[in-house]
């Protein structure tokens, strides 16, 4: 993991100029959002290509869908928060129930709004999006899992959400993939335990292995971009050969990744599990990086509760 | 009781000159229509009479005298687009579809049946010829400033209609849509607003008044002309007509239209008739040569 700190905005400007040069029908729609998007390069780029609906987020979204059946690609992007907080019906009906082709780009999600408070932070867009069937859900973690979720967005049909994240994070090793719905990566091997990751929070995982292996404990991590649909063999697999798994991801963990994972490990392979994230609570005043930390979510946290829950529950009878 | 529906010919565009013959034939196809309509809503025991009644004429008009829509070939990029936002009127929709020959007349025996592709609200994804899921309101509108957008990037003359009912006016979305649209110079939308003055639970004067909508509406950047909603000399050209701005044709219209029991009724937003009132409603539909007859 090279300790070079990426802004994947940078990367979704560039991934999406790439794109709209290749490809005429794609379009972006924005709610006053270019520079919150980092989106002035993509405008001086194509100036009659950017739809601004002005602060107006079930328009945006509803024209999005328009434009889609209309032919177009439209790339939507706006605080997450926003986005699918104040649109959540049209996405329900105009893209997830009518599958059109919108491809949605939450920018600052998470916390990522820090000391601007809950009211800016966007922790339930996994829980509400997961619940929309057609709809694929994206966290990546890193430039590579960025670029690819975009790549794989324009060159798909049907409807896309995809976290852009705002807080810089080093380059994972392997994140170059193509995209695939419904996949996810193991992105350090170990036997003791899997942390199940997304998001600016796999980065942190990896960090927290590195603690977790000085104490004799070898933890695998998995990045699972795709949040809905899951990995779900993946899922099983590591409840099988490591007996224990820690879900970590900057999202209420009652509908998002922890959910996810909880549910296919409840049905397939039962194993004792934590569930890392936010519940049932509001984020006090901090940073994005403090709140991480305060959330549980920094590389010590996660070692932290990693610890407990082998303390807990003890040894696992016999690996596989 | 039957009132099988064949499929209508479709009239010249622009139906121009207005004369008796196309409001003759306009008539007829609208009162074939609401005949199946009462039957379909009869036999589904659910519906939305009342509002498929106020927008048939509005319907009947776009279709077969004012679009640029060719029922064979639906799905054409080129084609002009219909979004009915007042998705509870899927019923005037569907027996449209099926004058049209977009539906098979016994398609509409299905209307709301187990696994029916006939929803009580359209799904794009179910039937060809609807243009967007609608059903809860304020959906519409967006949606098609987004279809008009669309065409005005590809320098292309193809139109957008949408028809939202009055009280549907009372969603923000609509406002927040005709503020892009007006700003984006969208003079290739029009929208259609079906006046009848009736919601769910009462007048709209009662509920959440949207007079003066005629000043409202011109205000947020249309052009707005005023239209008996079921007199077709007046509909096809105001439906017709492009200007130079994003349009709106307020069709004044009534809920219920042309049943001696149903007109102008709350009531009847989603009463469905007996086999009575079913048979009363064929009586009135009735073509003028069988209604002498009777």
């Amino acid at each position: 993991m090279s300790e070079a700190l990426v802004d994947c905005r940078d990367t979704f400007a560039r991934t999406l100029i790439e794109l709209a040069a290749a490809d005429p029908r794609i379009v972006v729609v924005v709610n006053d959002s270019i520079g919150s998007s980092n989106l002035g390069s993509f405008q001086a780029a194509f100036p009659d290509r950017v739809v601004n609906v002005g602060i107006a987020e079930q328009a945006m979204v509803g024209v999005s869908a328009g434009l889609a059946a209309a032919g177009k690609i439209p790339f939507v992007s706006g605080a997450a928060c926003f986005l699918t907080g104040r649109a959540t019906e049209q996405l329900k009906i105009d893209v997830a129930y009518s599958r059109a082709g919108v491809k949605l780009c939450g920018q600052a999600p998470g916390m990522a709004y820090g000391e601007l408070g809950p009211t800016h932070h966007s922790i339930e867009d996994l829980s509400w999006l997961r619940a929309m069937p057609g709809l694929t859900v994206i966290v990546p973690a890193d430039p590579g899992e960025t670029a690819a979720a975009l790549r794989w967005m324009a060159a798909t049909d049907g409807p896309a959400y995809v976290r852009i994240p705002r807080l810089p994070v080093p380059v994972l090793p392997g994140g170059n993939e193509p995209f695939t719905p419904g996949r996810g990566r193991v992105v350090r091997d170990g036997g003791d335990v899997s942390i199940i990751a997304t998001g600016v929070v796999v980065h942190r995982a990896l960090a927290a292995a590195d603690v977790l292996a000085q104490e004799g404990i070898e933890a695998r991590v998995v990045s699972m971009p795709c949040v809905s649909p899951l990995d779900d063999d993946l899922v099983v697999a590591c409840a099988r050969q490591t007996g224990r798994i820690v879900t970590a991801e900057e999202a209420l963990i009652s509908g998002g990744l922890g959910a996810g994972v909880a549910r296919v490990v409840v049905e397939r392979h039962p194993v004792p599990m934590r569930l890392l994230g936010m519940d049932d609570t509001l984020a006090p005043t901090g940073s994005e990086t403090w709140l991480l930390e305060w959330a549980g979510l920094s590389a010590e946290g996660i070692a932290r509760a990693v610890s407990e829950l082998l303390d807990d529950v003890g040894p696992r009878a016999g690996a596989l | 009781m039957s009132a099988r529906l064949p499929v209508f010919g479709r009239l010249p565009r622009g139906g121009c000159p207005v004369d008796d013959a196309v409001v003759g034939r306009c008539e007829a196809i609208a009162r074939a229509i609401r005949r199946r309509d009462a039957v379909m809503i009869h036999q589904a025991g659910q519906g939305h009479i009342g509002g498929d009644y106020s927008c048939v004429d509005i319907l009947v008009a776009l279709y077969f005298a004012v679009m640029d829509f060719d029922p064979a070939a639906p799905s054409n990029p080129e084609r002009d687009r219909l979004v009915l936002s007042k998705g509870h009127a899927a019923g005037a929709l569907y027996t449209t579809f099926a004058a049209l020959g977009l539906l098979r007349d016994a398609d509409l025996d299905t209307f709301m049946r187990p696994e029916s592709r006939l929803n009580g609200h359209p799904a794009v994804t179910k039937v060809t010829g609807v243009e967007a899921s609608t059903g809860p309101l304020g959906h519409g509108l967006p949606v098609a400033v987004g279809m008009a957008l669309a065409a005005k990037l590809d320098g292309s003359p193809r139109r957008t209609f949408v028809v939202t009912g009055d009280g549907e006016l009372e969603e923000g979305s609509n406002w927040e849509a005709m503020m892009v649209a007006a700003h984006h110079g969208c003079a290739n939308l029009t929208l259609v607003v079906d006046r009848n003055g009736l919601q769910q639970g009462a007048t709209t004067r009662d509920t959440t008044a949207l007079a003066p909508l005629q000043a409202k509406i011109a205000a947020f950047g249309f052009e707005v002309v005023n239209v008996d909603g079921h007199c077709y000399p007046e509909l096809i050209p105001a439906l017709a007509a492009v200007g130079e701005r994003p349009r709106c044709v307020l069709a004044h219209t009534v809920k219920g239209y042309p049943i001696s029991f149903m007109v102008n009724q709350v009531g009847w937003h989603h009463r469905v008739p007996s086999a009575d009132e079913v048979a009363r409603i064929l009586a009135e539909l009735a073509e003028p040569d069988e209604g002498e007859e009777s």
